[in-house]
């Protein structure tokens, strides 16, 4: 039953768009996100909970070593709330951090991955699984899901990158002359019937930055946030954002401090 | 030769523009450490143009000066087609007003024409429904200029470079950014301004 309305969902999701369509779409949707409320583990993104629960406690890469060491800025292991408070500015690194570009140094300095080989293709093609980095990020998120955005961001480094964020997001570039604030700094607006957040003003900012990562019906797997910077990016018609770049966790820091207050609720269901 | 010396005069104003403009050097460098894959040849996506820099500086709302010394700019940049009959096929310029294909990474090399994907963000015939609202309805065009003549003119300035009638618009320049040719935007001209056109007779 489960699937047959995720099927259905994803049916009405890929048919050619028209309002009356859309609507229904929207409406099978919702009638999912409502079946959620009720029985929360019925998200196929909680199966790369489970899936990034199982990798961080599993030994990998050269040195043959688990996540349990990493430290999420509540120190080590502790991945409980871990998440609310990032991006943050960590002192071994000497560098602000999102959850994926952290989870990634501790993937080279605890396991002995090469983080250089790991950004080349870092996010899932259609309907492939998130990958592992993704996975276990999906897993820190929800272990601090209900709880409220807090990063401190109020470090100095924290500070320039969250400024750095908000500059990137107003900046026009590419040959569409698009910026992040082409299609979010104003409210109830859409392209083609697809609604767009205002994620310039905190009020809606709050409400849609705690879905990520999330399940997407569309694409049938779990994106995360720094795959969806990639994926506006490249709708901007901008090459490949690194994941990991100061770009990409300044974008992301700003979204977080747009969020602060708004509840965390990854994994999330989208379109 | 007027593209040419546009293209002159912004690259000797690059520098100063950008210095005034705080934290753009650190925004500079960030997005040229964040995109290590872009060819060499993508460089001009990365910094943005003179008037990209102005605009992003003053959020797309210029002083009335950078507004005007934009306005100028950007009209230079228009070509006109050597004929100056602006108006082509409304059929053609249907299509391409329904196609958001071209110039992301995953587009190369080229499968088709560029699109302008005018249906993202306009309402334009009223068989299509799905159209977005980010710029303003463009239903009946043609007709509420009475087909006018400048207008048709207009048309072709606004698509091909929407700064030169509104400095800092959110509109991609089509012409002078290259994502439409002169022919494409005759076409989509020709949508919006012919009386035979769906956008004009209400189909």
């Amino acid at each position: 039953m489960r699937f047959l309305i995720l099927l259905v969902a994803a049916a009405l999701a890929l048919a050619p768009r028209a309002v009356a369509q859309d609507a229904e779409t929207e409406k099978a949707i919702e009638k999912y996100r409502a079946m959620l409320k009720e029985d929360p583990w019925s998200n196929p993104g909680f199966l790369d909970v489970d899936r990034g629960e199982a990798l961080w406690t599993t030994a990998a890469g050269p040195k043959k070593a688990t996540m349990e060491q990493c430290d999420l800025g509540k120190g080590p292991g502790k991945v409980e709330g871990a998440f609310a408070e990032l991006p943050r500015y960590f002192t071994d690194a000497d560098r602000v951090m999102d959850v994926e570009t952290r989870l990634l140094w501790c993937m080279e300095k605890l396991q002995g991955i090469n983080a250089a080989d790991y950004v080349k293709r870092p996010h899932p093609g259609g309907g492939q699984p998130v990958k592992d980095l993704g996975a276990m990020a999906t897993y820190v998120a929800a272990k601090s899901a209900g709880q409220k955005f807090a990063a401190p961001l109020g470090h100095a480094k924290e500070k320039e990158t969250v400024a750095l964020g908000e500059t990137l997001f107003n900046r026009r570039s590419g040959p569409m002359d698009f910026a992040c604030a082409t299609c979010h700094a104003n409210s109830g607006l859409r392209i083609r019937l697809q609604g767009l957040p205002y994620l310039a003003e905190k009020k809606e900012a709050s409400k849609v930055i705690g879905e990520w990562p999330a399940y997407r019906v569309s694409t049938t797997h779990v994106m995360t946030m720094q795959h969806r910077m990639f994926d506006c990016f490249w709708q901007m018609r901008m090459p490949e954002l690194q994941l990991g770049s100061d770009a990409s966790v300044a974008l992301i820091a700003f979204l977080a401090q747009q969020a602060a207050g708004g509840e965390i609720a990854a994994p999330g269901l989208k379109r | 030769m007027r593209i040419l010396s546009t293209l002159f005069v912004l690259a000797l104003s690059v520098v100063p523009a950008a210095a005034q403009q705080p934290g753009s050097a650190a925004a500079d460098a960030a997005i040229k450490a964040g995109f290590p894959t872009a060819p060499a040849d993508w460089a001009p996506r990365l910094t943005g143009d003179d008037t990209m820099q102005q605009c992003s500086a003053a959020r797309n709302s210029p002083s009335k000066e950078v507004a005007e010394a934009i306005r100028k700019r950007e009209l230079a940049s228009i070509v006109y087609p050597p004929d100056n009959s602006f108006v082509g096929d409304w059929k053609k310029g249907e299509a391409l007003a329904q196609s958001g294909y071209g110039l992301r990474f995953t587009d190369y090399p080229p499968r088709q024409a560029n699109g302008g994907n005018c249906y993202a963000c306009h309402q334009l015939t009223k068989k299509e429904v799905s159209y977005g609202t980010l710029g303003p309805s463009l239903s009946e065009y043609g007709k509420l200029r009475e087909f006018k003549p400048e207008a048709v003119k207009a048309t072709y300035e606004k698509i091909y470079n929407s700064h030169a009638a509104f400095p800092c618009s959110t509109m991609p320049r089509f012409g002078t950014n290259k994502v439409l040719t002169i022919e494409q935007i005759k076409d989509a001209v020709a949508l919006l301004m012919s009386p035979e056109s769906p956008v004009n007779t209400g189909q």
